[in-house]
């Protein structure tokens, strides 16, 4: 098995807010993330794709095809968007790296038919990501 | 839905350290030999990059695995204050007898977080330098592949 990893990257807002909570306890939780106004982010989103490579073109799958579907299912619906406000997929919940990753995972995993997502890692900064796997997958070798 | 996946925050902190890589068991020059200029009887250090990545339910009211400030509160209290602007073999007594290589470096830090209360810990990496990095995920006799 082979693994192969595209990244890119898209920028976005969000805010923190819990509505059944009061002002103080969101503000005690969510600290300076819970400001209404919001703010950004340059998300940097690294999507694994595992496979054995097809003895004919030598690919796990199509570069050119992954980079499609992730301007189509991504870019599309996150870069230089509010996720709180323009992500329906994301409505209701809180945006954190944990949430939007999984949300990444479940607009990618139907798409990807050759292969299988093995892996989507979304850092909000350098110092701060979440990865998301399919659940008894091993999540070495994609450092 | 949730249950098919495995959801895991990862959070990156930094802390500046020396060491020397020498054993009581060898010779001056068995020393020398095994562990290079890094037996410099001085020291050296290095800027280290520690990744910690911890697993667990993402709670919906918050949407989070662990709040970062928790985390971040315990990573200092039990690692960087201990460890920053530190030497790892006079300061930190696992490294009196121990060396301070950090493959021994990440299993310490591993034992030194296992007890984070708010989620699990899955691993952690230590980056030395920009091309050496090391990874302890703990003894998992089942179900881990790794």
């Amino acid at each position: 098995m082979v693994l192969l990893t595209r990244k890119i990257e898209f920028s976005a807002s969000h805010l923190y807010h819990n509505p059944n909570l009061s002002a103080e306890e969101n503000r005690r939780i969510f600290g300076k993330c819970n400001n209404p106004h919001g703010h950004g982010h340059n998300y940097t989103l690294e999507v694994t794709v595992a496979g054995e490579p097809d003895p004919m073109t030598g690919m796990v799958l199509d570069l050119k095809q992954l980079k499609e579907i992730l301007e189509r299912e991504v870019m599309q619906r996150m870069d230089h968007r509010h996720l709180n406000h323009e992500v329906p997929e994301l409505a209701g919940q809180i945006p954190t790296c944990e949430n939007i990753a999984r949300v990444i995972w479940q607009l990618l995993d139907p798409k990807i038919t050759q292969g299988k997502l093995h892996r989507v890692r979304l850092y909000e900064s350098p110092d701060l990501f979440a990865d998301c796997y399919r659940n008894g997958a091993s999540a070495a070798g994609t450092q | 839905m949730s249950n098919e996946l495995k959801i895991e925050l990862g959070r990156r902190y930094r802390f500046a350290a020396s060491h020397r890589l020498h054993t009581s068991q060898l010779s001056e020059d068995e020393n020398w030999r095994v562990f290079g200029k890094c037996n410099n009887p001085y020291g050296h250090g290095h800027n280290y990059i520690l990744e910690v990545s911890v697993s667990g339910d993402v709670d919906p009211a918050t949407g989070m695995i662990a709040n970062l400030v928790d985390l971040d509160a315990f990573v200092e209290r039990h690692v960087l204050e201990e460890f920053d602007h530190k030497s790892l073999n006079e300061d930190v007594p696992a490294f009196r007898e121990k060396v301070p290589t950090t493959e021994n470096l990440c299993i310490e830090i591993f034992q030194r977080l296992k007890t984070f209360p708010k989620a699990r810990l899955e691993r952690v990496r230590v980056q030395e330098t920009g091309n050496n990095s090391f990874e302890y995920s703990g003894e998992k006799p089942q179900g881990d592949p790794q």
